[in-house]
């Protein structure tokens, strides 16, 4: 391919003796074939042996199911002997310097888990799964988006992993297998009643609770996430409030409708999810 | 060739000027609305279908100006996603159905004739009726998306998106349908173009002899033939999931979802070489004629253009690395997206040594060559690059691969369509386009088109997916998309400049020559524009280059009749002359089963009975059309 850009530069000399022989020409365009054909050769095996060496499955310590949903990322942790497994969405938390399999499954569409910064891409199919093996090996916030088109709001469906040092996260990972916490203020409690009787419920999980809706993110430790909406908002009582007031306008599409609340109902909701750390 | 009886008129019997008129009298197509509308003269109909084609890329353009717009900040509210996405699967479907692949096969509907030598196309009604079929199924999806039913799930519209659970409404049926009009029309003519090369060349034109561009279609039409059944199979199957419930891809029935991306990518990326191949034939000619010689290594460039053809079909899962299928398979497909570099390469280094040992002559449609010889250059080492898995599954779906595909078909296809426009238009329209003008064109397109692109590698590097309607401002991205949107500006004014330049040439261009260029292939051996009989007498061909052997007059045959349209059927090999047969003459039937066949494929987006109650007029037009004519060889 390099002697191409150099027989590109070349033809730019005025090419006027006629007498060229039609040999030398042969020769020229053959020996740049053969070199193409050596080039192409080598970098298909270069190709061939860094596929085996990252795509070899090594042994994970710690499986992580990844379910793709139009447009949100759900969050399987299994449990183990004594502990209890947990639901999360849009935030994976791994520990450093350690190998994680990521098994992904398609729920409606198809849509694809990218990490750009740990690997490469990998489709989510529905009827199918597939896996991905994750290591970070510096903690920090890993950003990662949808890359196949999913519809709507594929714009709007990324994801983050946060990678942390071992011990921080077993804390954390122990604070998501509790429980929602018990509203503690006033707001909070009215929040949780409004919460339960209206539709929100219906499809959302707050375990601990009455509410245990499948279809929208699990909502038990929202307040710990960094974001709301895959990624569109940071987690604050601010927007929150924003979310729940209008899903439609910031998220044009999105399964979660309007709900209509009056602005004490709201302050209360959001009040209530805020306190769900 | 011997028979003759008595009342028939052979043009052996006239001189020149008495020849041409009866020639014309049977061959013209007549003034007027219904001349127009039952036509099959070849020149006519690639004209249109040219025409139509180019209408298509402008419309295309607009939308992609659109997303430019869209994109050029951050959290841009300029157009919401649900109309985004429409755009951008109207962007990609036009392009690739209604403007790439229906623009190649029109060129060589005008010009593959003329240069074997002929008088018409083979089967020239159906050549009528597959530029109606292509015209209805454009104007079904511009209508619809006009109306806000324009597909919205990707020009490969993957299924389960695709499919009846999460696209409702008819926006996916509608992309389907617009897929089986310009499949119905392609392949029509790519067999009326199979036949024309196989047997009705010039007598003496054998296979060695066949002009470069007539080979690339040659061989484009077999791709054809062999790769669209696929994408017909796989969206007549979507239609069927999609209105009577079946369930090819449906997971929870049985079905599978991978199957589409199997189906749609055995055609999708021979479809690529579909489109490039003619541009090959396109640039081995304009590179012939502007250097003064013939293209070195003839048979190096058949043998590159028949390998291409068949590795385009070991290629297709490149585009599913990400899908998890087993990695041995994928390693092959890695191999095969590598070696089809190599016949590439052999393309490249013939034309780099023809131009070496020429004299070149820097026209507008020489620079168009360069400008794509640079462009396609930088798209193949791309096109290795994604090639790779491990580096493939980085950017595959980013806007690394958009850039990817934009040199590739831009570079590889628009440039030396443009080239071929600057030097055919002559021929096609007797006049010349403007060189000052041809050469600002190129200069912005050059320009606007590496501006505007080639940032889009940096920005897939960095993380940039496609398909996004928007994005947040603390991406990295929102400086290139600014540049990249005000680089398409520059893009969009050399196109621009290119319609008014074409627009304005075709009306008040200086008169062209016979052969303005001193080309060497046939279609240059008669006027600009041809008459509508090709070729008074039918030229003998002894060589590649017949026009340079001969400065003159070309030797010629004769003995064909003058009170029918007639042309000379040859050999497949040698091209040596079997027989005399009549041309179809003009007819209505063809239009007539269009409308027909477009009325039922549209309704049946509706019901099932479409196809039941439609297929009455179908049956109609086509007795109609097939009526026998009570000549001899119909009736024995």
């Amino acid at each position: 391919m390099v002697v191409l850009g150099l027989a590109l530069l070349r033809r730019r000399r005025p090419a006027a003796e006629d007498a060229n022989s039609e040999e030398r020409l042969t020769t020229a365009v053959s020996a740049a074939v053969a070199a193409t054909v050596v080039i192409i050769a080598g970098l298909t095996i270069a190709s061939f042996y860094t596929t085996r060496s990252i795509g070899v499955p090594k042994s994970a310590a710690l499986t992580i199911t990844v379910r793709g949903q139009q447009w949100w990322w759900q969050v399987f942790y299994a449990g183990s002997g004594a502990t209890s497994g947990f639901q999360t969405a849009n935030e994976i938390h791994i520990p450093v310097r350690t190998d994680v399999q990521i098994r992904l499954e398609g729920a409606d569409v198809i849509h694809s888990f990218w990490v750009p910064s740990l690997a490469g891409k990998q489709d989510l199919i529905p009827g199918r799964s597939s896996s991905l093996l994750l290591r970070a090996e510096k903690p920090g916030v890993y950003r990662g988006q949808c890359a196949e088109f999913c519809g709507l709001q594929h714009s709007h469906m990324a994801i983050l992993v946060i990678a942390e040092a071992p011990a921080d996260y077993e804390r954390w990972a122990a604070s998501q297998r509790e429980d929602a916490m018990v509203p503690a203020d006033m707001d909070a409690a009215a929040g949780q009643v409004a919460f339960l009787a209206k539709p929100c419920a219906a499809c959302h999980t707050v375990r601990g609770t009455a509410a245990n809706g499948t279809s929208g993110p699990d909502l038990t430790h929202i307040s710990a996430r960094q974001t709301i909406g895959a990624g569109l908002l940071e987690t604050t009582r601010g927007s929150l409030a924003a979310w729940i007031a209008d899903p439609q306008t910031l998220k044009p599409g999105n399964n979660m409708p309007m709900v209509p609340l009056t602005s004490v109902e709201l302050q209360n909701i959001s009040a209530y999810m805020e306190s769900l750390k | 060739m011997t028979r003759r009886a008595v009342g028939e008129l052979y043009d052996t019997a006239f001189n020149a000027a008495v020849l041409d008129r009866r020639l014309a009298s049977i061959w013209s197509t007549p003034p007027g609305l219904w001349g127009a509308l039952s036509t099959v003269d070849h020149k006519i109909i690639g004209r249109r279908y040219i025409t139509t084609a180019f209408v298509f890329l402008a419309l295309g353009g607009l939308l992609s100006l659109l997303m430019r717009l869209q994109l050029a900040q951050p959290e841009a509210r300029f157009i919401g996603p649900d109309r985004y996405n429409q755009i951008f699967t109207m962007h990609g479907t036009n392009m690739m159905f209604l403007f790439a692949v229906p623009v190649m096969q029109a060129m060589a509907i005008y010009l593959v004739p003329l240069m074997v030598g002929t008088r018409n196309i083979a089967f020239p009604r159906l050549n009528a009726f597959s530029y109606w079929i292509y015209l209805a199924g454009g104007l079904l999806l511009w209508v619809a998306f006009v109306l806000d039913t324009g597909p919205d799930i990707g020009w490969f519209a993957y299924v389960p998106l695709s499919g009846p659970q999460y696209a409702a409404g008819k926006r996916a049926d509608i992309w389907a349908q617009m897929i089986t009009f310009t499949e119905v029309s392609a392949l029509a003519v790519a067999v009326e173009i199979v036949v024309t090369v196989f047997k009705q060349r010039a007598p003496g034109m054998s296979l060695d002899r066949i002009p470069l561009f007539v080979w690339s279609m040659l061989v484009t039409s077999f791709l054809v033939i062999l790769a669209m059944p696929a994408i017909m199979v796989a969206s007549t199957a979507l239609i069927l999931d999609r209105l009577v419930g079946t369930h090819f891809f449906n997971p929870a029935e049985g079905g599978d979802v991978l199957l589409w991306q199997h189906l749609f990518w055995f055609f999708g990326h021979p479809e690529v070489y579909i489109v490039f191949l003619p541009a090959v034939g396109m640039v081995s000619t304009i590179v012939a004629t502007f250097t003064r010689r013939p293209v070195f290594g003839y048979l190096g460039m058949v043998m590159a253009l028949i390998a291409t053809a068949v590795l385009s079909f070991g290629l297709w899962v490149h585009h599913m690395f990400v899908a998890g299928l087993p990695r041995l398979g994928e390693s092959f497909f890695t191999a095969s997206s590598m070696a089809i570099a190599v016949p590439a390469g052999v393309q490249i280094f013939c034309w780099l040594a023809t131009m070496w040992a020429g004299r070149p002559i820097f026209k507008t449609p020489f620079l168009f060559v360069i400008g794509f010889v640079v462009i396609f250059v930088i798209g193949g080492l791309t096109g290795v690059m994604v090639a790779s898995v491990p580096f493939d599954t980085q950017v595959h779906d980013t806007y690394f691969v958009v850039a990817h595909f934009h040199y590739v078909l831009v570079g590889g296809a628009v440039f030396p369509l443009l080239g071929a426009i600057y030097y055919w238009f002559p021929k096609l329209t007797g006049r010349m386009m403007s060189e000052p003008l041809g050469r600002w064109v190129f200069g912005l397109i050059f320009a606007g088109f590496n501006l505007t692109f080639f940032p889009m590698h940096i920005l897939g590097l960095r993380g940039m997916p496609r398909r996004i309607y928007t994005y947040q401002p603390e991406m990295p991205w929102s400086g290139l998309n600014i540049f990249i949107s005000l680089s398409a500006i520059i893009l969009a004014i050399g196109f621009l400049l290119f319609f008014i330049d074409a627009i304005r040439s075709a009306k008040s261009g200086p008169v062209a020559s016979g052969n303005p260029w001193g080309a060497t292939t046939l279609e240059w051996a008669t006027s600009s524009p041809p008459p509508p009989y090709n070729f008074a007498r039918l030229p003998v061909v002894g060589s590649l280059k017949p026009l340079t052997d001969h400065p003159g007059a070309l030797p010629v045959a004769s003995g064909l009749r003058v009170d029918r349209r007639e042309l000379l059927v040859s050999s497949v090999v040698q091209a040596l002359p079997e027989a005399r047969e009549p041309s179809s003459e003009d007819s209505i039937w063809p239009l007539w089963a269009a409308l027909a066949t477009t009325a039922t494929l549209i309704w049946s987006i509706f019901t099932p009975w479409a196809v039941v109650w439609g297929s009455i007029p179908i049956a109609v037009a086509l007795i109609g059309w097939f009526w026998p004519k009570g000549v001899p060889e119909d009736e024995s």
